[in-house]
């Protein structure tokens, strides 16, 4: 590949990370999960790939599935989304008051809840790009605006969901459930648009370097906001699906953690939380790992908090993984390079080893 | 040459902080030239390039481009009218590929999804005219060394139609073997018509590469000549020789007398960027490190420090055998960096000016620290720190000077016994110089002993005893306090050295000749 005019790094190993990449390593990580739980289950004389197990399994994968994609194409643009927990509670209770059980509000309800997000938004987008708090912030504040709303107002369930619209959390096509191809269709639309869309190539360039982007003729805001409006939608496709799951729109969602398991799924993915690597394919594979997990454990039935110290330990030793791969090659001149014999014409002095103090070697540090 | 330039920069004149660094510069850009600008440390060439860059604004000047007036308000706005820049940091994603950096900011499209076949077909099209077939245009730029990541900024300049292309020291960070495929490329450029702006350092590229020759001084265009009638020790002499603008301050005791044992010494001392480095400081004693921006100067200060390591010879620090592996152990062992970013590297910028005192006191020796930094008032006292909030001040609002002072108070409290100062100066007012130049005479007064590190030849040579020169990372010779800017620069550059008639200066010459015009010969430092 190189031009043998054009430094060959002499020193580029060929490690499995760099061959396979980070997406490759995370698939690889999940078929590794996959067998290792199907062997443990089998040792206890059950099976992990009944049907009852595969659907578990693809069901939680689609519900954290849209709430973890939204939150890569933010997280990418170097920003963060705390409120979509929030989000997809906001949504369940709209989706159910608007439908009020009539078959025929059903696309209202829809309109009226993922509209109502897409608005939570475009204000977490604004407030991040215009107003320049830290995302953190901004969206930790909106979460808290909306809980605010739902405490004070909705108590106990909500509205109520029309059977028709209970399908989309029940109707399955063979083992698949209809949730996880809507999640898995939303996926492969992200990839695609993150692969080949101007946005998609800004949002990694905002996300790399923004002052890059910037001279570069970016407009920087425009893809922030873009993937905030998205991660908001996205959430609230979440909680239309938790509201077709209930049958009633429930506040009370918001309490689950939704916001750190899917920036969890984003990192176990292989993108980078500060932005501008990585991408939803990788997440898909961290969603799946996860919902393994659970699967398992529910179907071992151990103790919820051995699967809790088992997932952050699984989260921790994968981004360290990461960063292990990500050192970089610093961007200086090599003048001298280590191990080299250095020229002829210098006698660089033999350390003599003995000085006064101990005979501790002052030669020797590698890289 | 074309009759008429294809850019024009004239009466360009720029103020920061109220201290002018350009005075009135003419610069004429013609296609297919490489202009070559040249100047000492803060003479005002990177302000020049930025300025043509559309990074500062002229306070006043025209810019004309094809005979028409241009003004650049924003860096956009000046690649848009076909004036490209590389700086030294590049301006690269290294998650997007060749093609997508390239295009970044104006992708190929076709039925409003990006087309990157296209994008990468016109890159990989960009990089075969230019001889450049190696490197794919899918390949990531972090992928990349750092000559090809260059290549591809400058690939990106040309999809853009760029007419101008200017280069910060395009070879400060290539190898030698990759310095040639930066002059083939400057070849096809210069074919393609396209005008070249040039800074450098090192002598040779700019007698190599360079049809033109511009020499800024102090902010001032000092000459522009074709670069066949000038020679390189005139050019040198061009860029130096000063009126002595400064005094400093003479030995508190007279010269020679004051000079004590041997504090730091340094065999063969050498890591990736340095090689063979042989250094003695004796208590006391000033001795100035020289050379150019990127000789080795810096990298010498962070191996002695403990940032970095020296990986081979060894460190003597009042005889006794250190490794300074990290600065902890060097500052344990007595050793004491001024570092030349004293904002990133020696402040917390939003703690006060007292925490600030006691940072090393309270890292190093956690249990005396209090007893010690009862000394600090007293310090920041004798070094005439003025804080209107007194020392619980923040440091950041205080002025360059001041906080300076802060860093000297800092390391003073911990009583080193070897100080290293790089650029101790370096943005601080005229009075907050007198005060560092006066420090530092009393600290060799009490037997301290001073590695001073400066771009500014004036002050290396009015301050120090001894100067030890570097060039390329090697020790180039050794030059008593008190030589001549022109011997020291001929030295670090590596030109030839200046016939000894018409000045007849009797000094001793360097203890190792210059190297003549080594491979790499480069030319002092960027102006921060």
């Amino acid at each position: 590949m190189n031009h043998p005019s054009l430094s060959p790094s002499p020193l580029a190993p060929r490690s499995l990370y760099s061959r396979l990449g980070t997406t490759g390593l995370v698939y690889v990580a999940l078929v590794v999960i996959l067998a290792v739980s199907a062997a443990l289950v089998s040792a206890q004389g059950a099976s992990l790939f009944t049907p009852a197990n595969t659907v578990d399994l693809l069901a939680r994968s689609s519900l954290l599935g849209f709430l973890a994609i939204g939150m890569t194409l933010v997280i990418l643009c170097r920003s963060l989304d705390l409120s979509v927990g929030y989000v997809a509670a906001l949504s369940t209770v709209v989706a159910a008051t608007v439908m009020a059980g009539e078959p025929e509000r059903m696309l209202l309800g829809v309109g009226a809840a993922l509209g109502v997000c897409a608005l939570v938004g475009l204000a977490n987008g604004i407030v991040v790009t215009k107003l320049r708090v830290n995302p953190f912030i901004a969206t930790l504040g909106m979460g808290l605006i909306i809980k605010g709303y739902l405490d004070t107002n909705f108590q106990g369930p909500a509205g109520e969901i029309p059977a028709a619209f209970q399908l989309f959390g029940y109707t399955r096509f063979g083992l698949l459930p209809l949730s996880a191809v809507v999640m898995l269709v939303l996926a492969a639309a992200a990839v695609w648009m993150l692969a080949r869309t101007r946005l998609g190539h800004h949002m990694y360039a905002v996300g790399g370097d923004a002052e890059v982007a910037r001279l570069s003729g970016v407009r920087v805001a425009a893809p922030v906001v873009t993937a905030h409006v998205l991660c908001s939608v996205l959430a609230g496709v979440a909680g239309l699906l938790l509201a077709a799951r209930f049958g009633t729109g429930n506040a009370l969602v918001y309490d689950n953690g939704y916001e750190l398991e899917a920036i969890a799924a984003v990192v176990l993915g292989g993108t980078y939380l500060l932005g501008g690597r990585g991408g939803v394919a990788g997440t898909i594979a961290g969603v799946f790992i996860l919902a393994t997990l659970d699967t398992v454990f529910n179907v071992l039935a151990v103790d919820p908090f051995v699967k809790d110290v088992l997932r952050g330990t699984i989260v921790i030793a994968a981004v360290a993984l990461y960063a292990r791969g990500q050192l970089s090659r610093a961007a200086v001149r090599v003048r001298f390079p280590s191990g080299g014999r250095p020229p002829p014409e210098e006698s660089p002095g033999p350390p003599d080893g003995g000085g006064p103090s101990a005979p501790e070697p002052a030669v020797g540090g590698t890289r | 040459m074309t009759a008429r330039p294809l850019l024009r920069m004239k009466g360009i004149t720029k103020s920061f902080l109220g201290v002018r660094v350009l005075h009135g510069v003419d610069l004429d850009l013609y296609p297919g030239d490489l202009h070559a600008l040249v100047g000492e440390n803060g003479a005002g060439k990177s302000t020049l390039m930025k300025v043509l860059a559309g990074v500062h604004r002229a306070d006043e000047g025209t810019i004309e481009l094809d005979g028409a007036p241009v003004s650049f308000e924003h860096p956009v706005r000046a690649q848009r009218a076909g004036v490209a820049t590389v700086f030294q940091e590049f301006n690269l994603l290294p998650e997007l590929t060749v093609a997508g950096n390239v295009h970044l900011g104006r992708e190929i499209r076709r039925r409003g999804r990006i087309d990157v076949r296209a994008m990468e077909r016109a890159t990989g099209d960009l990089l075969d005219e230019l001889g450049l077939e190696g490197i794919s245009p899918r390949a990531k730029v972090r992928s990349l060394s750092v000559a090809e990541q260059q290549v591809v900024e400058i690939v990106k300049a040309l999809s853009q139609d760029a007419r101008i292309i200017s280069m910060d020291e395009p070879t400060a960070s290539l190898a030698d073997h990759e310095v040639e495929v930066l002059y083939r490329l400057i070849a096809r450029l210069r074919e393609r018509d396209v005008a070249l702006l040039y800074v450098s350092h090192r002598l040779k590229e700019i007698f190599d590469l360079a049809t033109t020759i511009t020499v800024l001084k102090d902010g001032h265009r000092a000459t522009t000549v074709p670069s066949g009638d000038i020679r390189p020790a005139e050019l040198v002499r061009t860029m130096v020789g000063r009126p002595v603008s400064q005094v400093f301050p003479d030995h508190l005791e007279p010269r020679g007398e004051h000079v004590g044992e041997v504090r730091l010494d340094v065999r063969g001392g050498g890591n990736e960027q340095v090689d063979g480095i042989d250094l003695t400081v004796h208590g006391g004693e000033i001795v100035g490190l020289a050379g150019l921006q990127g000789s080795g100067r810096t990298e010498i200060a962070r191996a002695l420090f403990g940032m970095d390591r020296f990986t081979r010879g060894q460190v003597r620090v009042d005889g006794r055998r250190v490794d300074p592996r990290s600065p902890r152990r060097a500052v344990r062992a007595g050793v004491a960096l001024v570092s030349e970013d004293r904002k990133t590297q020696g402040l917390a910028l939003n703690q006060s000016i007292l925490a600030n005192g006691r940072l090393a006191l309270d890292a190093v020796w956690p249990l005396g620290a209090h007893r010690r930094s009862r000394r600090l008032p007293g310090i920041f006292d004798s070094l005439e720190l003025v804080a209107r909030g007194g020392h619980g001040q923040e440091v950041r609002f205080l002025s360059g000077g001041n906080q300076q002072k802060v860093v000297l108070a800092k390391w003073l409290a911990a009583d080193p016994g070897v100080m290293v100062l790089d650029e101790p100066t370096r943005g601080i007012d005229v009075g907050a110089k007198q005060a560092v130049y006066r420090l530092m005479r009393e600290l060799t007064a009490e037997g301290v002993a001073i590695l001073l590190i400066s771009s500014e030849l004036p002050e290396l040579i009015g301050m120090s005893d001894r100067l030890v020169v570097l060039d390329e990372g090697r020790v180039a010779g050794e030059l008593p306090g008190g030589s001549d800017e022109e011997t020291v620069m001929a030295l670090a550059t590596g030109a030839p050295p200046e016939e000894p008639a018409g000045k007849g200066h009797d000094r001793p010459g360097p203890r190792s000749g210059p190297s003549e015009n080594g491979p790499r010969s480069q030319h002092e430092g960027a102006a921060p």
